[in-house]
Protein backbone atom coordinates (compact mmCIF):
# COMPACT_ATOMS: atom_id res chain seq x y z
CA UNK A 1 0.00 0.00 0.00
CA UNK A 2 1.20 2.91 -1.10
CA UNK A 3 -0.09 6.19 1.25
CA UNK A 4 0.00 9.85 1.55
CA UNK A 5 -1.53 11.42 5.37
CA UNK A 6 -2.15 14.67 5.50
CA UNK A 7 0.30 16.33 2.90
CA UNK A 8 0.37 19.96 2.97
CA UNK A 9 2.33 21.10 0.04
CA UNK A 10 3.15 23.33 -2.35
CA UNK A 11 5.83 26.32 -3.47
CA UNK A 12 5.86 28.52 -0.78
CA UNK A 13 4.52 27.60 2.86
CA UNK A 14 2.57 30.21 2.99
CA UNK A 15 0.08 29.32 0.05
CA UNK A 16 0.04 25.79 -0.33
CA UNK A 17 -1.22 23.70 -2.97
CA UNK A 18 -2.22 21.12 -1.52
CA UNK A 19 -3.73 21.40 2.38
CA UNK A 20 -4.37 17.77 4.76
CA UNK A 21 -4.87 15.57 1.66
CA UNK A 22 -4.79 11.55 2.11
CA UNK A 23 -4.83 9.19 -0.72
CA UNK A 24 -4.06 5.60 -0.58
CA UNK A 25 -3.20 3.39 -3.54
CA UNK A 26 -3.32 -0.50 -2.37
CA UNK A 27 -1.43 -3.21 -4.34
CA UNK A 28 -3.12 -4.52 -7.26
CA UNK A 29 -5.66 -1.90 -7.14
CA UNK A 30 -6.00 1.32 -10.16
CA UNK A 31 -6.90 4.02 -8.56
CA UNK A 32 -8.22 7.32 -10.58
CA UNK A 33 -7.24 11.28 -9.48
CA UNK A 34 -9.49 13.80 -11.31
CA UNK A 35 -9.78 17.21 -10.52
CA UNK A 36 -9.37 20.79 -12.21
CA UNK A 37 -6.44 22.30 -13.33
CA UNK A 38 -4.04 23.65 -10.76
CA UNK A 39 -6.17 22.11 -7.62
CA UNK A 40 -2.50 20.40 -7.28
CA UNK A 41 -2.76 16.67 -8.40
CA UNK A 42 0.54 17.03 -9.81
CA UNK A 43 2.11 18.18 -6.49
CA UNK A 44 0.47 15.34 -4.30
CA UNK A 45 1.87 13.10 -7.35
CA UNK A 46 5.18 14.15 -6.87
CA UNK A 47 5.40 14.26 -3.09
CA UNK A 48 4.12 10.30 -3.29
CA UNK A 49 6.61 9.47 -6.20
CA UNK A 50 9.13 11.08 -3.31
CA UNK A 51 10.47 13.70 -5.47
CA UNK A 52 9.08 16.54 -3.48
CA UNK A 53 9.10 17.30 0.35
CA UNK A 54 5.52 18.28 1.78
CA UNK A 55 5.52 20.74 4.61
CA UNK A 56 3.23 18.75 6.36
CA UNK A 57 2.21 14.98 6.35
CA UNK A 58 4.14 11.64 5.48
CA UNK A 59 4.19 8.98 2.96
CA UNK A 60 4.08 5.41 3.80
CA UNK A 61 5.32 2.31 1.97
CA UNK A 62 4.27 -1.17 2.68
CA UNK A 63 2.85 0.26 6.34
CA UNK A 64 6.36 1.55 6.57
CA UNK A 65 7.13 5.77 6.72
CA UNK A 66 9.43 6.66 4.06
CA UNK A 67 12.39 9.08 5.99
CA UNK A 68 13.14 11.45 3.43
CA UNK A 69 12.51 13.04 0.17
CA UNK A 70 14.25 13.90 -3.08
CA UNK A 71 17.60 13.16 -2.68
CA UNK A 72 17.12 12.01 0.66
CA UNK A 73 14.34 9.07 -0.20
CA UNK A 74 15.96 6.05 0.73
CA UNK A 75 17.01 3.96 -2.70
CA UNK A 76 15.06 1.14 -1.31
CA UNK A 77 12.07 3.07 -1.32
CA UNK A 78 12.36 5.22 -3.91
CA UNK A 79 13.08 2.68 -6.48
CA UNK A 80 9.65 0.91 -5.43
CA UNK A 81 7.35 3.70 -7.05
CA UNK A 82 8.14 4.17 -10.79
CA UNK A 83 7.21 7.65 -12.60
CA UNK A 84 5.52 9.47 -15.52
CA UNK A 85 4.59 12.50 -15.97
CA UNK A 86 2.96 15.08 -18.32
CA UNK A 87 5.41 16.44 -20.62
CA UNK A 88 8.05 13.77 -21.35
CA UNK A 89 10.48 16.40 -23.21
CA UNK A 90 11.25 18.23 -19.26
CA UNK A 91 11.88 14.49 -17.95
CA UNK A 92 14.61 13.04 -20.43
CA UNK A 93 17.94 14.00 -20.61
CA UNK A 94 18.20 15.52 -24.41
CA UNK A 95 22.03 14.34 -24.57
CA UNK A 96 20.34 10.66 -24.43
CA UNK A 97 19.95 8.47 -26.75
CA UNK A 98 16.02 6.43 -26.02
CA UNK A 99 18.09 3.07 -25.34
CA UNK A 100 20.08 5.16 -22.56
CA UNK A 101 16.79 6.61 -21.40
CA UNK A 102 15.62 3.12 -21.16
CA UNK A 103 18.35 1.58 -19.44
CA UNK A 104 19.39 4.53 -17.07
CA UNK A 105 17.73 3.52 -13.89
CA UNK A 106 19.29 0.15 -14.21
CA UNK A 107 22.42 1.26 -14.88
CA UNK A 108 22.22 3.54 -12.12
CA UNK A 109 21.36 0.59 -9.95
CA UNK A 110 23.47 -1.88 -11.31
CA UNK A 111 21.07 -3.86 -13.21
CA UNK A 112 20.54 -5.64 -16.73
CA UNK A 113 19.02 -2.86 -18.13
CA UNK A 114 16.59 -5.29 -20.41
CA UNK A 115 15.93 -2.43 -23.40
CA UNK A 116 14.90 -4.92 -25.90
CA UNK A 117 12.48 -6.28 -23.96
CA UNK A 118 10.97 -3.19 -22.57
CA UNK A 119 11.01 -1.07 -25.98
CA UNK A 120 8.94 -3.76 -27.12
CA UNK A 121 6.31 -4.19 -24.04
CA UNK A 122 5.74 0.12 -25.40
CA UNK A 123 5.84 -0.94 -29.01
CA UNK A 124 8.93 1.22 -29.42
CA UNK A 125 10.20 0.35 -33.10
CA UNK A 126 13.90 -0.50 -33.07
CA UNK A 127 14.67 1.78 -35.70
CA UNK A 128 13.73 4.82 -32.62
CA UNK A 129 16.04 3.49 -29.77
CA UNK A 130 19.41 5.23 -31.59
CA UNK A 131 17.61 8.48 -31.58
CA UNK A 132 17.55 11.55 -29.05
CA UNK A 133 14.77 13.38 -27.86
CA UNK A 134 14.43 15.84 -30.46
CA UNK A 135 14.43 13.40 -32.79
CA UNK A 136 11.17 11.57 -32.21
CA UNK A 137 7.85 12.87 -31.25
CA UNK A 138 6.29 13.27 -27.48
CA UNK A 139 3.79 10.15 -28.01
CA UNK A 140 7.24 8.26 -28.60
CA UNK A 141 9.01 9.54 -26.03
CA UNK A 142 6.19 9.21 -23.83
CA UNK A 143 6.60 5.54 -24.44
CA UNK A 144 10.22 5.28 -23.68
CA UNK A 145 9.50 6.73 -20.24
CA UNK A 146 6.84 4.34 -19.76
CA UNK A 147 9.53 1.94 -20.34
CA UNK A 148 11.59 3.93 -18.49
CA UNK A 149 9.41 3.39 -15.22
CA UNK A 150 8.83 -0.34 -15.66
CA UNK A 151 12.31 -0.76 -15.63
CA UNK A 152 13.02 -1.62 -12.47
CA UNK A 153 9.63 -3.15 -12.18
CA UNK A 154 8.35 -0.51 -9.56
CA UNK A 155 5.80 -2.25 -6.99
CA UNK A 156 3.68 1.25 -7.45
CA UNK A 157 3.06 3.17 -10.79
CA UNK A 158 2.39 6.63 -10.56
CA UNK A 159 1.03 8.28 -13.70
CA UNK A 160 0.35 12.50 -14.02
CA UNK A 161 -1.52 12.47 -17.14
CA UNK A 162 0.26 10.52 -19.30
CA UNK A 163 -1.80 9.77 -21.66
CA UNK A 164 -2.28 13.67 -22.89
CA UNK A 165 0.31 13.26 -25.14
CA UNK A 166 -1.07 10.56 -26.89
CA UNK A 167 -3.74 9.14 -29.32
CA UNK A 168 -6.58 7.12 -28.37
CA UNK A 169 -5.17 4.09 -30.16
CA UNK A 170 -1.90 4.64 -28.44
CA UNK A 171 -3.34 5.14 -24.47
CA UNK A 172 -5.68 2.16 -24.95
CA UNK A 173 -2.44 0.28 -26.22
CA UNK A 174 -0.31 1.35 -23.40
CA UNK A 175 -3.09 1.23 -20.30
CA UNK A 176 -3.34 -2.42 -21.53
CA UNK A 177 0.79 -2.34 -20.87
CA UNK A 178 0.43 -1.23 -17.83
CA UNK A 179 -3.20 -3.27 -17.24
CA UNK A 180 -0.62 -6.48 -18.06
CA UNK A 181 2.12 -5.31 -15.88
CA UNK A 182 -0.26 -4.69 -13.01
CA UNK A 183 -1.62 -9.00 -13.35
CA UNK A 184 2.11 -10.20 -13.56
CA UNK A 185 3.64 -8.23 -10.64
CA UNK A 186 0.71 -6.85 -8.36
CA UNK A 187 1.76 -3.55 -8.90
CA UNK A 188 -0.81 -0.72 -7.46
CA UNK A 189 -0.96 2.37 -9.74
CA UNK A 190 -2.25 5.84 -9.66
CA UNK A 191 -3.71 7.41 -12.68
CA UNK A 192 -4.03 10.92 -12.69
CA UNK A 193 -5.95 12.40 -15.84
CA UNK A 194 -8.48 15.32 -16.57
CA UNK A 195 -10.18 13.03 -18.43
CA UNK A 196 -13.24 11.37 -16.72
CA UNK A 197 -14.54 9.17 -19.59
CA UNK A 198 -10.58 7.72 -19.87
CA UNK A 199 -10.36 6.98 -15.60
CA UNK A 200 -14.26 5.79 -15.12
CA UNK A 201 -12.61 2.57 -17.83
CA UNK A 202 -9.33 2.28 -16.47
CA UNK A 203 -9.39 2.77 -12.99
CA UNK A 204 -11.40 0.57 -10.53
CA UNK A 205 -12.07 3.65 -8.58
CA UNK A 206 -11.86 7.66 -9.33
CA UNK A 207 -10.99 10.26 -6.24
CA UNK A 208 -11.80 13.46 -6.41
CA UNK A 209 -9.02 15.94 -5.84
CA UNK A 210 -10.84 18.39 -3.48
CA UNK A 211 -9.76 22.05 -4.36
CA UNK A 212 -9.45 24.37 -0.97
CA UNK A 213 -8.63 27.63 -2.91
CA UNK A 214 -10.15 28.89 -5.72
CA UNK A 215 -8.30 27.11 -9.13
CA UNK A 216 -6.07 29.61 -10.79
CA UNK A 217 -5.73 26.76 -13.64
CA UNK B 1 -7.19 37.56 -47.88
CA UNK B 2 -4.95 35.30 -48.36
CA UNK B 3 -5.35 31.68 -47.69
CA UNK B 4 -2.93 28.62 -47.51
CA UNK B 5 -2.41 25.78 -50.03
CA UNK B 6 -0.04 23.15 -49.57
CA UNK B 7 1.24 20.70 -52.34
CA UNK B 8 2.59 17.52 -52.40
CA UNK B 9 4.44 18.56 -49.63
CA UNK B 10 7.32 15.76 -48.16
CA UNK B 11 10.16 15.96 -45.06
CA UNK B 12 12.82 13.61 -45.20
CA UNK B 13 15.26 13.47 -42.25
CA UNK B 14 18.35 11.99 -42.58
CA UNK B 15 20.37 10.35 -40.05
CA UNK B 16 23.67 8.55 -39.45
CA UNK B 17 22.45 5.32 -41.24
CA UNK B 18 18.67 5.94 -42.02
CA UNK B 19 16.34 8.57 -44.23
CA UNK B 20 12.97 8.89 -42.07
CA UNK B 21 10.05 9.70 -44.33
CA UNK B 22 8.07 11.94 -41.71
CA UNK B 23 5.61 13.97 -43.81
CA UNK B 24 4.57 12.43 -47.57
CA UNK B 25 2.68 14.28 -50.47
CA UNK B 26 0.46 15.70 -48.30
CA UNK B 27 -1.59 18.57 -50.34
CA UNK B 28 -4.65 20.73 -48.59
CA UNK B 29 -5.59 24.24 -48.40
CA UNK B 30 -7.15 25.90 -45.41
CA UNK B 31 -9.21 29.16 -46.04
CA UNK B 32 -9.80 32.36 -43.68
CA UNK B 33 -12.68 31.28 -41.27
CA UNK B 34 -11.99 27.74 -41.11
CA UNK B 35 -10.71 25.15 -39.07
CA UNK B 36 -9.29 22.07 -40.03
CA UNK B 37 -7.94 19.37 -37.47
CA UNK B 38 -5.53 17.70 -37.90
CA UNK B 39 -5.49 13.98 -36.23
CA UNK B 40 -3.49 10.55 -36.25
CA UNK B 41 -1.13 7.87 -34.61
CA UNK B 42 1.47 9.73 -32.38
CA UNK B 43 5.05 9.66 -34.23
CA UNK B 44 2.89 10.15 -38.24
CA UNK B 45 4.54 13.00 -38.64
CA UNK B 46 1.98 16.21 -37.56
CA UNK B 47 4.58 18.05 -35.62
CA UNK B 48 6.85 18.12 -38.42
CA UNK B 49 4.05 18.95 -41.00
CA UNK B 50 3.66 22.48 -38.72
CA UNK B 51 7.13 23.10 -38.23
CA UNK B 52 7.77 22.91 -41.67
CA UNK B 53 5.00 25.32 -42.93
CA UNK B 54 7.06 27.96 -40.31
CA UNK B 55 10.73 26.91 -41.37
CA UNK B 56 11.28 24.93 -37.96
CA UNK B 57 12.88 22.15 -39.21
CA UNK B 58 16.46 21.15 -38.12
CA UNK B 59 19.19 20.92 -40.60
CA UNK B 60 18.74 17.62 -41.32
CA UNK B 61 15.58 17.95 -42.68
CA UNK B 62 14.94 17.98 -46.88
CA UNK B 63 11.50 19.74 -47.83
CA UNK B 64 9.97 19.11 -50.79
CA UNK B 65 6.66 20.57 -52.77
CA UNK B 66 5.07 23.95 -51.88
CA UNK B 67 3.00 25.50 -49.49
CA UNK B 68 1.61 28.72 -50.80
CA UNK B 69 0.69 31.90 -48.38
CA UNK B 70 -0.51 34.11 -51.18
CA UNK B 71 2.04 34.60 -53.08
CA UNK B 72 4.55 33.60 -51.00
CA UNK B 73 6.33 30.24 -50.83
CA UNK B 74 6.54 28.93 -47.38
CA UNK B 75 9.35 26.19 -48.01
CA UNK B 76 11.32 28.46 -50.52
CA UNK B 77 11.75 31.39 -48.22
CA UNK B 78 14.64 32.68 -46.08
CA UNK B 79 14.51 32.70 -42.39
CA UNK B 80 14.64 36.56 -42.53
CA UNK B 81 11.41 36.82 -44.36
CA UNK B 82 9.51 33.93 -42.49
CA UNK B 83 10.58 35.64 -38.99
CA UNK B 84 9.69 39.30 -40.51
CA UNK B 85 6.70 39.21 -42.54
CA UNK B 86 5.06 35.60 -40.97
CA UNK B 87 5.86 34.27 -37.83
CA UNK B 88 4.05 35.62 -35.22
CA UNK B 89 2.43 37.89 -38.11
CA UNK B 90 1.02 35.82 -40.28
CA UNK B 91 0.48 32.58 -38.71
CA UNK B 92 0.55 31.70 -34.80
CA UNK B 93 1.72 29.09 -33.54
CA UNK B 94 0.70 27.24 -29.63
CA UNK B 95 3.94 24.20 -30.09
CA UNK B 96 3.26 21.23 -28.60
CA UNK B 97 4.78 21.24 -24.90
CA UNK B 98 4.65 24.96 -24.57
CA UNK B 99 6.63 24.63 -20.90
CA UNK B 100 9.75 23.64 -23.08
CA UNK B 101 9.61 26.54 -25.11
CA UNK B 102 9.22 28.90 -22.30
CA UNK B 103 12.84 31.19 -21.29
CA UNK B 104 12.99 29.57 -17.48
CA UNK B 105 14.68 32.41 -15.81
CA UNK B 106 11.85 35.50 -17.38
CA UNK B 107 7.97 35.56 -16.30
CA UNK B 108 5.18 34.94 -18.45
CA UNK B 109 4.54 38.74 -18.46
CA UNK B 110 8.28 39.59 -19.30
CA UNK B 111 8.27 36.75 -22.00
CA UNK B 112 4.08 38.33 -23.78
CA UNK B 113 5.55 41.65 -23.13
CA UNK B 114 8.73 41.43 -25.70
CA UNK B 115 6.70 39.47 -28.36
CA UNK B 116 4.29 42.50 -27.98
CA UNK B 117 6.75 44.85 -28.12
CA UNK B 118 8.66 42.57 -31.13
CA UNK B 119 4.88 42.88 -33.11
CA UNK B 120 3.02 45.78 -32.70
CA UNK B 121 4.50 49.46 -33.22
CA UNK B 122 4.08 51.63 -29.77
CA UNK B 123 0.58 53.45 -30.22
CA UNK B 124 -1.50 50.53 -31.45
CA UNK B 125 0.35 48.12 -28.63
CA UNK B 126 -2.23 46.05 -27.00
CA UNK B 127 -1.05 45.12 -23.45
CA UNK B 128 -0.43 42.00 -22.33
CA UNK B 129 -2.70 41.79 -19.57
CA UNK B 130 -5.80 42.26 -22.21
CA UNK B 131 -3.94 39.39 -24.83
CA UNK B 132 -3.98 37.18 -21.57
CA UNK B 133 -7.54 37.43 -20.83
CA UNK B 134 -8.44 36.31 -24.25
CA UNK B 135 -6.73 32.84 -23.86
CA UNK B 136 -7.78 32.65 -20.16
CA UNK B 137 -5.38 34.13 -17.78
CA UNK B 138 -5.57 36.04 -15.04
CA UNK B 139 -3.22 38.97 -14.68
CA UNK B 140 -1.65 37.72 -11.73
CA UNK B 141 -0.90 34.34 -13.60
CA UNK B 142 1.53 36.55 -15.93
CA UNK B 143 3.71 37.32 -13.05
CA UNK B 144 4.80 34.15 -12.30
CA UNK B 145 7.60 31.91 -13.76
CA UNK B 146 7.68 28.89 -16.07
CA UNK B 147 8.15 26.70 -13.43
CA UNK B 148 5.69 27.69 -10.92
CA UNK B 149 3.20 27.37 -14.14
CA UNK B 150 0.49 24.00 -13.88
CA UNK B 151 0.46 22.33 -17.15
CA UNK B 152 -2.60 23.94 -18.44
CA UNK B 153 -1.32 27.66 -17.12
CA UNK B 154 1.63 27.21 -19.69
CA UNK B 155 -0.41 25.71 -22.41
CA UNK B 156 -2.62 28.98 -21.95
CA UNK B 157 0.68 31.60 -21.96
CA UNK B 158 1.67 29.93 -24.87
CA UNK B 159 -1.70 30.06 -26.38
CA UNK B 160 -1.25 34.43 -25.24
CA UNK B 161 2.32 34.18 -27.00
CA UNK B 162 0.23 32.83 -30.15
CA UNK B 163 -2.09 35.18 -30.43
CA UNK B 164 0.40 38.64 -29.53
CA UNK B 165 0.81 39.63 -33.21
CA UNK B 166 -2.67 39.16 -34.23
CA UNK B 167 -2.19 36.51 -36.95
CA UNK B 168 -4.64 35.56 -39.42
CA UNK B 169 -3.80 32.31 -39.01
CA UNK B 170 -3.23 29.80 -36.01
CA UNK B 171 -1.50 26.84 -35.99
CA UNK B 172 -2.02 25.11 -32.24
CA UNK B 173 -0.20 21.54 -32.18
CA UNK B 174 -2.32 20.00 -28.75
CA UNK B 175 -3.07 22.89 -27.44
CA UNK B 176 -5.75 20.76 -24.75
CA UNK B 177 -2.85 18.81 -23.49
CA UNK B 178 -3.29 18.90 -19.63
CA UNK B 179 -6.42 21.37 -19.70
CA UNK B 180 -9.13 20.27 -17.69
CA UNK B 181 -12.78 20.10 -19.17
CA UNK B 182 -13.91 23.43 -18.06
CA UNK B 183 -10.33 24.82 -20.11
CA UNK B 184 -10.68 22.90 -22.93
CA UNK B 185 -14.52 24.12 -23.25
CA UNK B 186 -13.04 27.55 -22.89
CA UNK B 187 -10.38 27.32 -25.52
CA UNK B 188 -12.77 25.55 -28.05
CA UNK B 189 -14.97 28.46 -27.42
CA UNK B 190 -11.69 30.72 -28.34
CA UNK B 191 -10.91 29.02 -31.23
CA UNK B 192 -14.50 29.30 -32.31
CA UNK B 193 -14.74 33.03 -31.69
CA UNK B 194 -11.53 32.98 -33.88
CA UNK B 195 -12.28 31.30 -36.96
CA UNK B 196 -15.96 33.51 -36.84
CA UNK B 197 -13.38 35.98 -37.08
CA UNK B 198 -12.34 35.32 -40.25
CA UNK B 199 -9.39 33.42 -38.91
CA UNK B 200 -7.79 30.05 -40.05
CA UNK B 201 -6.97 27.22 -37.87
CA UNK B 202 -4.80 24.24 -38.17
CA UNK B 203 -5.61 22.14 -34.99
CA UNK B 204 -3.03 19.32 -34.20
CA UNK B 205 -4.91 17.11 -31.90
CA UNK B 206 -5.27 13.89 -30.18
CA UNK B 207 -8.58 15.20 -28.36
CA UNK B 208 -11.07 13.73 -30.89
CA UNK B 209 -13.99 15.04 -28.56
CA UNK B 210 -12.45 18.75 -28.98
CA UNK B 211 -12.12 18.42 -32.96
CA UNK B 212 -15.42 17.56 -33.49
CA UNK B 213 -16.82 20.40 -31.69
CA UNK B 214 -13.85 23.05 -33.34
CA UNK B 215 -13.21 21.74 -36.62
CA UNK B 216 -15.03 22.24 -39.73
CA UNK B 217 -12.96 19.31 -41.61
CA UNK B 218 -10.49 16.20 -40.38
CA UNK B 219 -7.78 15.17 -41.88
CA UNK B 220 -6.35 12.08 -40.60
CA UNK B 221 -2.69 10.99 -41.22
CA UNK B 222 -0.90 7.80 -41.12
CA UNK B 223 2.88 6.94 -41.34
CA UNK B 224 3.22 10.59 -43.21
CA UNK B 225 0.02 10.41 -44.93
CA UNK B 226 -3.26 11.58 -45.03
CA UNK B 227 -5.71 9.01 -45.58
CA UNK B 228 -8.49 10.95 -44.83
CA UNK B 229 -9.98 14.27 -45.08
CA UNK B 230 -14.03 15.35 -44.63
CA UNK B 231 -16.82 17.15 -42.52
CA UNK B 232 -15.56 16.66 -38.91
CA UNK B 233 -18.73 14.88 -38.19
CA UNK B 234 -18.50 12.70 -41.17
CA UNK B 235 -14.85 11.43 -40.21
CA UNK B 236 -15.80 11.06 -36.56
CA UNK B 237 -18.89 9.39 -37.00
CA UNK B 238 -18.85 6.93 -40.08
CA UNK B 239 -14.83 6.93 -41.09
CA UNK B 240 -13.69 5.27 -44.32
CA UNK B 241 -10.21 4.22 -43.77
CA UNK B 242 -9.47 1.46 -41.67
CA UNK B 243 -7.21 3.21 -40.06
CA UNK B 244 -9.71 6.58 -38.90
CA UNK B 245 -12.07 3.93 -38.30
CA UNK B 246 -9.97 1.51 -35.72
CA UNK B 247 -8.71 5.36 -34.19
CA UNK B 248 -12.00 6.22 -33.20
CA UNK B 249 -13.09 2.70 -31.97
CA UNK B 250 -10.25 2.91 -29.43
CA UNK B 251 -11.79 5.56 -28.02
CA UNK B 252 -12.25 5.06 -24.13
CA UNK B 253 -15.94 5.45 -24.77
CA UNK B 254 -16.21 3.01 -27.21
CA UNK B 255 -14.43 -0.53 -27.57
CA UNK B 256 -11.11 0.77 -25.99
CA UNK B 257 -8.79 -1.47 -27.90
CA UNK B 258 -5.52 -0.69 -29.59
CA UNK B 259 -5.36 -0.86 -33.36
CA UNK B 260 -3.62 -4.25 -33.75
CA UNK B 261 0.31 -4.74 -34.56
CA UNK B 262 3.35 -2.29 -33.99
CA UNK B 263 2.76 1.63 -35.42
CA UNK B 264 5.00 2.04 -38.71
CA UNK B 265 8.56 2.20 -39.24
CA UNK B 266 9.04 5.19 -40.81
CA UNK B 267 12.94 4.21 -42.05
CA UNK B 268 11.20 1.70 -43.99
CA UNK B 269 7.89 1.85 -44.74
CA UNK B 270 6.53 -1.57 -46.45
CA UNK B 271 5.86 -0.58 -50.26
CA UNK B 272 1.74 0.06 -51.13
CA UNK B 273 -0.36 0.80 -48.37
CA UNK B 274 1.43 1.50 -45.56
CA UNK B 275 -1.24 0.72 -43.19
CA UNK B 276 -1.63 -3.24 -44.95
CA UNK B 277 0.56 -5.11 -42.09
CA UNK B 278 -2.20 -4.25 -39.68
CA UNK B 279 -4.95 -3.89 -41.89
CA UNK B 280 -7.90 -5.96 -41.48
CA UNK B 281 -9.38 -5.09 -45.11
CA UNK B 282 -6.01 -5.94 -46.92
CA UNK B 283 -5.92 -7.17 -50.46
CA UNK B 284 -3.60 -7.46 -53.39
CA UNK B 285 -4.31 -4.65 -54.63
CA UNK B 286 -2.75 -2.67 -51.31
CA UNK B 287 0.81 -3.17 -52.58
CA UNK B 288 0.43 -0.32 -54.59
CA UNK B 289 -0.23 3.07 -53.29
CA UNK B 290 -3.51 3.70 -52.99
CA UNK B 291 -4.20 7.64 -53.82
CA UNK B 292 -6.52 10.15 -51.94
CA UNK B 293 -9.94 10.05 -53.76
CA UNK B 294 -12.20 13.13 -53.14
CA UNK B 295 -16.59 11.64 -53.51
CA UNK B 296 -18.97 14.35 -52.66
CA UNK B 297 -16.26 16.20 -50.71
CA UNK B 298 -14.56 13.00 -48.61
CA UNK B 299 -11.53 12.32 -49.27
CA UNK B 300 -9.82 8.59 -49.03
CA UNK B 301 -6.96 6.60 -49.40
CA UNK B 302 -7.94 3.38 -49.53
CA UNK B 303 -8.66 0.36 -52.23
CA UNK B 304 -11.27 -1.20 -49.89
CA UNK B 305 -12.87 1.55 -47.77
CA UNK B 306 -15.28 0.47 -45.09
N1 LIG C 1 15.01 15.69 -36.11
C1 LIG C 1 14.51 14.49 -36.45
N2 LIG C 1 15.31 13.55 -37.01
C2 LIG C 1 14.79 12.36 -37.34
N3 LIG C 1 13.51 11.98 -37.20
C3 LIG C 1 12.66 12.87 -36.66
C4 LIG C 1 13.12 14.17 -36.25
N4 LIG C 1 12.05 14.84 -35.72
C5 LIG C 1 10.99 14.00 -35.81
N5 LIG C 1 11.34 12.82 -36.38
C6 LIG C 1 10.46 11.68 -36.67
O1 LIG C 1 9.45 12.13 -37.56
C7 LIG C 1 8.21 11.47 -37.28
C8 LIG C 1 7.10 12.49 -37.12
O2 LIG C 1 7.27 13.20 -35.89
P1 LIG C 1 6.20 14.25 -35.35
O3 LIG C 1 6.80 14.93 -34.19
O4 LIG C 1 5.72 15.07 -36.48
O5 LIG C 1 5.01 13.30 -34.87
P2 LIG C 1 3.57 13.74 -34.35
O6 LIG C 1 2.60 13.22 -35.33
O7 LIG C 1 3.53 15.17 -34.05
O8 LIG C 1 3.47 12.85 -33.04
P3 LIG C 1 2.83 13.20 -31.57
O9 LIG C 1 1.38 12.96 -31.75
O10 LIG C 1 3.46 12.14 -30.72
O11 LIG C 1 3.20 14.57 -31.21
C9 LIG C 1 8.43 10.64 -36.02
O12 LIG C 1 8.50 9.29 -36.37
C10 LIG C 1 9.73 11.15 -35.45
O13 LIG C 1 10.42 10.11 -34.82
S1 LIG D 1 -5.48 0.28 -48.99
FE1 LIG D 1 -5.70 -1.84 -48.36
S2 LIG D 1 -4.27 -2.08 -46.64
FE2 LIG D 1 -4.53 0.10 -46.99
S3 LIG D 1 -6.15 0.68 -45.59
FE3 LIG D 1 -7.13 0.23 -47.53
S4 LIG D 1 -7.69 -1.93 -47.41
FE4 LIG D 1 -6.25 -1.56 -45.77
MG1 LIG E 1 3.43 16.24 -32.28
Amino acid sequence: MLTASGITAGYHPRRPVITDVDLTVESGATVGLAGPSGSGKSTLARVLSLLHKPFAGSVSIDGTVVGGFRYRAPRQYRTKIGVLFQQPRLSVDPRMTLRQVIAEPSRANGKPDRVDELSGLVALTPDLLARRAHEVSDGQLQRACLARALALRPAYLVCDEMTTMLDASTTAALVAVIRDYQSETGAGVLAISHDTVLLERWADRVEQMRTERMPTG
Amino acid sequence: MVGLTVDSLSVRFTLPDARVAAVSDVSFSLAPGECLALVGESGCGKSVLASALLGFLPGNAEVAGSAMLGPLDLLAASDQVLSQQVRGRQIGLVPQSPAAHLTPVRTARAQLDEALRHLHPAETRPSADEVAKRAGLQPADLDLYPHQLSGGMAQRVATALALAGDPWMIIADEPTTGLDRALVDALVAELRLLVADGRAVLLITHDLAAARRVADRIAVMYAGRLVEVGPAHEVLDSPRHPYARGLVDSLPDRAFTPIRGLPPVLTDLPPGCAFGPRCDRVTAECSDSPQLTVLNGHAVACHNPC
